[in-house]
């Protein structure tokens, strides 16, 4: 569900830099990413290991001129990589977002967070209920919402839980 | 071309071009001709001296050629390659003189006032005559005091005309010999006039009204009458340069200042033909003679030393420069037509910071790997879009899909189930799922016109299931050959 988290990222992002390993066969597709943004502004980086997905990504993150750098990652970052996305993020004021699997993030990171889908008992559209976690935050309290996006306003709406 | 000097043209026609190149490159002995596939047919396109004297002529098909000529050997011809080698041609004889043109299977040169460098006329011909025979090939040459005359000496015997009097060399020559189209020397021939002498000795009014303009115009520039110019190609421009060191660098910063300074001209000599480099080769040559050599490729054409050199820093410092480098070289191997832009803010230069991003990274991982999404004409959705390299593509708009998409696709995944209807509960990823809601059936029917082996299963029924564990899966049964599938995720 990470893909639907950056996803949402990504449409209030302008230029999105996707960089991915290129043997992974599961793939987002622009069909299904109409509902949130262009696909015309996502431009994908197909990178043989993740020592050049992190190169990738740095050099996008340093240089700015994209809005936001999505990494997809399998393997833990190390702190020296953790730490040089970081810099490299802060000198070229960019978003980086890195989808991890479960247990590996890296210490460098200013949040974290756990998304999963929810069912929804009642959806009055095609449901997108989905409860976001934040499980880290460097400057700041963590928390947990349901949230979930309106098709009609482009735009993320926090509901409140069922049942409370 | 001067006032007063005699102008003096030599023609060259080579006869055999074509199989004297291919014959150049792999000699063969005996008969051998060069083919080319016409109206269905393989047809002689060009063959020797000792093909000729079984009979054979360009344009006879093949196998009427092998049954006159048992031992015919027999290439593909390559009409292209054998222009280039006609421009390379070009380029060698302007040694004798600057202005050099191409014509039909042949050059025209204009040795007007050089011909003396080469000992006098006869001289140069011999010259001309001894080293393209050296190089194999057959040659027939003309000279005149015209473009026309010294065409038709080439063509019909060869020999020189003396200057001041080209009818007494062209005289004698058959009137096809005047650059004629087929049917007007038909029927020059059926008048009874045979020879230039007797066109020439032939009052020019009825000819004029029976035959037009071009007759006279082609008889007056074989005689001298009317000028005609041999145009010579511009030679296509080069985009190499180069700086010599008198001591070997070695240092980065070095090498980067004078890749600075090699791009500053090589970009102004761009700017100056309207093109931007998209391939930028940096050879650095070191002083044991070995060669390093970087390659650039740019997202999109380029002129501005200043963006270009930041895109060269990585490319270097990977360099051994040994002992040192002594010699730098920058080429433009591949460039495209740029017109000057309007200087733009904003958007325009955003555009260009993110070339720039694409240009840096492609050095890293190949430029062919950063892509961007194109929308593709199937009904398929995995064949919906390509990806294309952003490089050498530009955004294209997608039309929003028709019916809800999943966010993620992948290869379809096998789940236990029978039945036209989604399964109550299933395992799917070592997961339990159970169903909350199934929306469908969605049917897309396979494209007949592309074999795909993942759609040999026939027509599929897509189903959007949404499980009380909170995932939306993509799910699709294939009624002609039971099974169920999950083939995508919904965000």
């Amino acid at each position: 569900m990470a893909i639907g988290f950056a996803v949402i990222a990504a449409a209030q992002a302008g230029h999105i830099l996707w960089v991915r390993d290129s043997w992974r066969p599961e793939m987002i597709a622009p069909s299904g990413l109409s509902p949130w943004l262009d696909p015309a502004r996502i431009t994908i980086a197909l990178t043989a290991d993740q020592t050049e997905t992190l190169a990738v990504a740095e050099e996008g993150l340093r240089d700015g001129a994209v809005d936001l750098v999505v990494l997809e990652l399998t393997a833990p970052v190390g702190l020296t990589a953790g730490r040089r996305l970081q810099l490299a993020a802060q000198a070229g004021h960019t978003t980086g977002l890195c989808l991890i699997p479960e247990g590996m993030g890296s210490p460098a990171a200013e949040t974290r967070w756990r998304c999963a889908a929810i069912s929804d008992p009642d959806p009055t559209e095609d449901s997108t209920l989905q409860n976001w976690q934040l499980i880290k935050n460097k400057s700041g309290t963590i928390g947990s919402w349901h949230v979930r996006w309106s098709r009609a306003a482009r735009r993320l709406t926090v509901v409140s839980r069922a049942g409370e | 071309m001067f006032d007063g000097a005699a102008r003096r043209v030599v023609s060259l026609w080579f006869p055999g071009l074509a199989s004297d190149r291919a014959l150049r490159a792999r000699a063969a002995l005996g008969p051998f001709a060069l083919t080319i596939h016409q109206h269905n047919t393989n047809r002689i396109h060009c063959l020797n001296a000792a093909a000729e004297r079984f009979g054979l002529h360009v344009g006879m098909a093949v196998s009427d050629a092998r049954a006159f000529c048992p031992d015919l050997q027999s290439r593909t011809a390559d009409p292209m390659a054998d222009r280039r080698f006609l421009t390379g041609l070009r380029r060698w004889a302007t040694r004798y003189c600057p202005w050099v043109g191409l014509e039909g299977n042949g050059l025209v040169l204009d040795i007007t006032g050089s011909a003396h460098l080469f000992g006098g006329e006869s001289g140069l011909i011999d010259s001309l005559r001894h080293r393209l025979t050296r190089a194999g090939l057959t040659v027939q040459i003309g000279l005149g005091d015209t473009r026309g005359g010294a065409w038709a000496l080439a063509h019909y015997g060869g020999g020189m005309a003396q200057p001041g009097q080209p009818l007494a060399a062209l005289g004698p020559l058959p009137v096809a010999a005047l650059r004629l189209e087929a049917e007007t020397v038909t029927a020059l021939q059926r008048l009874g006039l045979r020879t230039i002498a007797q066109l020439e000795a032939t009052a020019r009014a009825p000819l004029a009204r029976r035959f037009g303009p071009e007759l006279l115009r082609r008889l007056d520039q074989a005689l001298g009458r009317e000028p005609e110019q041999i145009s010579p190609d511009p030679d296509p421009p080069h985009y190499g340069v180069r700086i010599s060191l008198p001591d070997p660098i070695g240092l980065e910063a070095d090498v980067t200042a004078g890749t600075a300074r090699l791009l500053e001209r090589r970009c102004s000599k761009l700017a100056g033909h309207g093109t931007g480099a998209r391939v930028l080769e940096l050879t650095l040559r070191r002083v044991d003679q070995q060669a390093e050599r970087v390659e650039l490729r740019l997202a999109r054409a380029m002129r501005d030393p200043a963006r270009i050199l930041p895109l060269f820093a990585r490319c270097i410092g990977t360099v051994d420069s040994g002992f040192g480098i002594d010699q730098l070289r920058l080429e433009a191997t591949q460039v495209e037509p740029l017109p000057t832009e309007q200087i733009g803010t904003g958007d325009a230069a955003r555009a260009d910071r993110l070339d720039d991003l694409i240009t840096r990274i492609g050095t890293r991982i190949g430029i062919d790997n950063i892509r961007r999404f194109h929308p593709a004409d199937s009904h398929i959705p995995e064949h919906g879009f390509t990806l294309v390299p952003a490089a050498c593509s530009r955004p294209k708009p997608f039309s929003p899909p028709a019916h809800p998409r999943p966010l993620i696709l992948f290869p379809p995944e096998p789940i236990t189930a029978t039945g036209p209807h989604p399964p109550q509960r299933f395992r799917w990823r070592r997961m339990q799922v159970d169903i909350l809601r199934a929306t469908g059936p969605e049917r897309i029917a396979p494209e007949w016109w592309r074999d795909d082996p993942n759609w040999r299963s026939g027509i599929r029924d897509y189903w959007r299931i949404e499980t009380m564990q909170g995932r939306r899966l993509w799910l699709f049964h294939t009624p002609q050959n039971p099974g169920w599938f999950v083939q995508g995720e919904f965000a």
